[in-house]
């Protein structure tokens, strides 16, 4: 039939059977996700926002709107990797005996699936590289970050892989494979569907976003501090970003080349994974932990940075062994390389690989012990205040011990014989994700935001959300933990002894109750905003902060610092106030700036188009998309206007109004 | 808080990890204890102390020193360093112990405390094949094989050889010993023993598809004349493993019932492993002897061009006629629609 193969050409393999319209879960989803869609296009349009939006932050290259933007994306992915949490819970809850519960494996696997490839690729990493990307130039007293405009084309690009992955939900397939996409199962025989592509385009492109990121956050912090500040004089954040993001530039390559002999074995038919001719299953597993470990301490390092800046503000005190904490740092960030072969002990490489890569596992608990122990010195002799920044702290402190004691164990191969790919371990990295990352981000967003916006966040509805985060913490994880210990395993959609269900209903009813804790966080901001002249702060300054960032105002003018602010000491802002410095409130000069420019956008559109095209065998489209990505690129390239300079006027306008301000506060 | 965990242990103790009959099972959960309470010996002090600190230096509390000047302090920080380094050295030391003596490669020595082996006892050799979704186990010297039920005399060892055929998966029966992948195109091997009868839980602990959930089997551990009783049966069973029902049965299935072969085709499971039970497919050994003996001189790839057309390969996507590009179904078929075929199986398209 002419019109049959007609149609393939145009489409590629997509056909009206791709749209999921007999599963009622979906539908019902799609129907609420395009309703609040078109709620927030009529709004922007209603209220003619598009332009706005367009200048102000979608073409912006200032690091702080690119860092709020970044934040606002990890925080809708996180509702949308908690729904699927929820319903993994609610499955689990039910699925006993005869009871198949109301996901059958088909939908289970992926929703496992995304839930892990969302909660790590597109809610963790968004976050964290969004407080990077915040505050990291403030504290070390710069203007922006090295790359402006690359920081903008790696938001999109982790946007447009974002898309992907959501557009999985209502077009098609998402893979089913588990959050690394493993194979055999991933392989073309095992899965031809779209699954396993949209997987591998959707990271490939994000992938790309987070190594041009890293790669720029390092430069910044290499090449832009302000003068005094040497190395050992960098806040402890700025540290563990610098760490965090060298880990990234060294392991990203290597994911993306796994993932990219992937596609090569799904599109070109080669063999580097598939059972037969030569290929390898092991070797993917293998590339892709030596992504993964690493990867854990991309996330939990910088997130010690917020811990450490929040202990030492909150106690009122110096960071007790700031150069250990930085030697700990580095030693982690060398030996998080040499450990990745703990995920599979039981693949049965030998007694003695196995002993080595188990040490080595422990011997990184030693500098993460000691950074517990510099926090609780630099608590001792402190005048802690309880903030909602250092409630998450103590939380953290208290949580994380026991998910560090859990990883220590599951180090010692035998032991991990028996608990490998058990829910111990599903529970043991919760404990130290939840408790580790999820607290200090948490921690890091009460404590940032007054800078960003200006007036602070609402106490109450904070505390609730850090009771529900970490009581429902408690009550889901601990269950979990003790199934394992009895020989329950992971990513079982139903079981068939009824005296488990009970541990498993216990987990949903603390699913709930973090709920309830991401709920009272949306509440806290709506109600923030709504009470924002209450809670307004004019000082710039309101936790009695101890680094560069509480030197400027809040929310920071577009410069950061009308001059660039010299460090004579680790805590710089705090010496300045010692010394009884003074705010320069003449003399200024025209700042030089970089201006902002679609091009991030354009090309991110296009990588999804590429993405998308590619996933569904449009040839076409996919061709069109990749010279439109290689033209634009080279045609920004011609874009010699990228960059203006504020007047002094100007300059010396917004810090007199700040000089008003201050007075009348003080 | 704190209780909760406290009485959930006391409940888990007597399930599947932490009460095992298996004297394999009982050194790994020697080393859970043991490690365990090596790691209390720091973590409970430093909780103690994070409750202590926080509630005796709040801003609240006047009568606390507070002493903003009190960042540095060398004979601290070596006490910080050294504690957890101390535990760390008598843990590797532990783990490099332990993790040899209990290697699974390793044939035991003993087959319950103080109970050595028998020297001149050979172990009882299980082959163990995963299939898409369910476990093929083949005792060769009895010459029979079973489908999801597996039968161990105890205070016997047992080798295991595991291989896949499709899928990685992990052969778990957690009261014997620790698990072991099945990987497909390589052997791996598990030395374990059962020491008290009766019905045990064994599952594959690898996410493998769309049927692993189901991928479980009985282990019965029966005494010496049980065991023979057992093999009887399965033998009067009359059914045969051969190449052909092994093909059918490599189809993928699920939720598949014990099935019993009173007799088998010994050579399957290296076939298995080799990757070469289809007949006229060339086997991995041969064609690794041939890449060491043949070498450059293209003797090494003889057989690939073969396997391809035998094996039916999937091809690539970019390689495919417009019509074969398939595969972007939704989740369920319309209604009335001829039923999609489910996305894992190897139906030919």
């Amino acid at each position: 039939m002419p019109d049959h193969s007609l149609a393939r050409t145009i489409f590629g393999r997509l056909t009206i059977e791709s749209f999921p319209i007999h599963e009622p879960i979906l539908l019902v989803t799609f129907i609420v996700v395009a309703l609040l869609g078109l709620g927030i296009v009529g709004a922007v349009t209603k209220y003619r926002l598009w332009g706005w939006l367009w200048r102000e932050w979608f073409t912006t290259v200032d690091h702080k709107k690119i860092g709020i933007m970044y934040m606002i994306l990890g925080i809708i992915m996180l509702l949308r990797g908690f729904s699927d949490a929820l319903m993994m819970r609610a499955q689990q809850a039910i699925a006993f005996g005869s009871n198949g519960g109301y996901l059958p494996p088909h939908h289970y696997d992926q929703i496992f699936t995304a839930h892990g490839t969302i909660m790590i690729f597109f809610v963790a990493i968004p976050l964290i590289v969004g407080l990077v990307n915040y505050v990291m130039p403030l504290q070390i007293g710069a203007r922006d970050v090295a790359f402006p405009f690359l920081n903008n084309l790696s938001f999109w690009l982790t946007v447009a892989g974002a898309l992907l992955v959501m557009i999985s939900l209502f077009v098609g397939e998402f893979s089913r494979a588990g959050w690394l996409n493993y194979v055999p199962v991933a392989n073309l025989q095992n899965s031809p569907d779209t699954g396993p592509d949209y997987y591998l385009w959707a990271l490939q492109i994000a992938g790309v976003g987070t190594t041009l990121s890293a790669i720029n956050m390092v430069t910044t912090i290499l090449k832009m501090r302000a003068p005094g500040m040497s190395m050992m004089k960098m806040p402890v954040f700025c540290w563990t970003a610098l760490c965090s993001n060298v880990l990234a530039i060294a392991i990203f390559p290597v994911l993306t080349g796994a993932f990219a002999l992937l596609m090569l074995d799904r599109y070109a038919g080669t063999n580097f994974f598939t059972n037969d001719l030569g290929g390898n299953p092991m070797m993917y597993w293998n590339l892709v932990w030596i992504w993964g470990h690493p990867e854990v301490y991309v996330l939990v390092l910088p997130v010690f940075g917020i811990y450490s800046e929040i202990t030492s503000t909150f106690t009122g005190k110096r960071l007790f062994g700031y150069s250990s904490m930085v030697y700990a740092t580095v030693v982690i960030t060398i030996l998080s390389y040499l450990v990745w072969l703990h995920h599979f002990f039981t693949m049965g490489s030998g007694a003695s690989v196995n002993s080595f890569f188990g040490i080595a596992t422990m011997v990184i608990s030693i500098p993460t012990g000691a950074k517990i122990f510099n926090w609780l010195f630099t608590m001792y002799r402190g005048r802690i205040r309880f903030e909602l920044p250092m409630m998450w702290v103590v939380a953290f402190m208290l949580t994380f011990v026991v998910g560090g004691m859990t990883g220590v164990l599951l180090a010692v191969p035998p032991a991990d014989f028996v608990l490998h790919n058990s829910l111990f371990l599903v529970a043991h990295f919760h404990n130290v994700i939840i408790g580790g990352v999820v607290f200090g981000l948490f921690a890091g967003m009460d404590y940032w935001f007054p800078k960003a916006f200006g007036f602070r966040l609402d106490r109450f509805w904070g505390k609730v959300t850090f009771w529900g985060w970490v009581i429902g913490y408690w009550v889901a994880w601990t269950p979990i933990y003790i199934v394992g210990l009895m020989g329950t395993t992971r990513r079982v959609n139903h079981f068939d002894d009824p005296s488990l269900q009970i541990w498993f209903v216990i987990a949903a009813i603390g699913a709930v109750i973090i709920l309830i804790g991401i709920l009272a966080f949306v509440i806290q901001i709506a109600v923030s905003i709504k009470n924002r002249d209450k809670l307004r702060d004019t000082t710039g300054d309101p936790w009695d902060g101890r680094t560069l960032e509480w030197a400027t105002s809040s929310p920071p003018p577009a410069y950061n610092f009308a001059f660039q602010p010299v460090a004579h000491d680790l805590d710089a802002w705090f010496d300045m106030k010692e010394r009884g410095a003074q705010r320069p409130v003449s003399g200024f000069q025209p700042i030089h700036m970089p201006r902002n420019t679609g091009a991030g956008v354009i090309l991110a559109a296009l990588a999804t188009a590429l993405g998308f095209a590619m996933v569904w065998y449009i040839w076409w489209l996919a061709a069109v998309s990749f010279v439109g990505l290689i033209v634009v690129a080279i045609g920004h390239t011609f874009n010699y206007k990228r960059d203006y300079h504020i007047p002094a006027d100007e300059v010396a306008k917004t810090e007199g109004e700040r000089t008003k301000l201050l007075a009348t506060g003080a | 808080m704190p209780l909760l965990p406290l009485m959930a242990m006391l409940s888990a103790c007597n399930r599947a990890v932490l009460n095992p009959a298996g004297d394999i099972a009982v050194q790994q959960r020697d080393i859970i204890y043991i490690s365990t309470a090596l790691m209390l010996l720091i973590i409970v002090p430093v909780i103690a102390l994070i409750v202590l600190f926080a509630w005796r230096y709040r801003a609240g509390n006047k009568d606390a020193t507070y002493d903003p000047h009190f960042d540095h302090s060398t004979s601290l920080e070596l006490v910080i360093w050294s504690a957890p380094l101390l535990i760390i050295i008598c843990l590797g030391a532990l783990t490099w112990w332990s993790t040899h003596l209990l290697d699974p490669f390793r044939p035991l020595d003993r087959v319950a405390a103080g109970k050595p082996i028998d020297p001149k006892a050979k172990p009882l050799v299980v082959q163990v094949v995963s299939l898409d979704w369910k476990w093929l186990f083949i005792y060769p010297e009895q010459g029979i094989a079973t489908v999801n039920e597996l039968a161990l005399p105890v205070d016997r060892q047992v080798r295991f050889e595991l291989t896949s055929a499709n899928m990685m998966n992990t052969f778990y029966a957690p009261t014997m010993a620790g698990m072991i992948y099945t990987m497909p195109g390589m052997r791996s091997t598990l030395h374990a023993v059962l020491n008290r009868p009766g019905v045990y839980d064994g599952m594959s602990a690898n996410y493998s598809g769309a049927g692993f959930s189901d991928m479980r089997f009985k282990l019965y551990g029966v005494d010496q004349g049980g065991f023979d009783a057992w093999i009887g049966r399965i033998k009067a069973s009359g059914r045969t493993l051969d190449t052909a029902s092994y093909l059918a049965l490599e189809r993928p299935s699920e939720k598949v019932p014990a099935m019993y072969f009173g007799t088998v085709d010994t050579t399957l499971f290296d076939r298995a492993y080799n990757r070469c039970v289809k007949p006229g497919t060339p086997c991995m050994s041969d064609m690794m002897r041939k890449g060491a003996h043949g070498g450059a001189h293209g003797g090494a790839h003889g057989g690939n061009g073969k396997a391809r057309t035998d094996k039916a390969q999937p091809e690539g996507a970019l390689l495919k006629d417009a019509d074969e590009r398939r595969g972007g179904e939704s989740l369920t078929p319309a209604p009335g629609a001829k039923a999609t075929p489910a996305p894992h199986s190897h139906q030919e398209r």
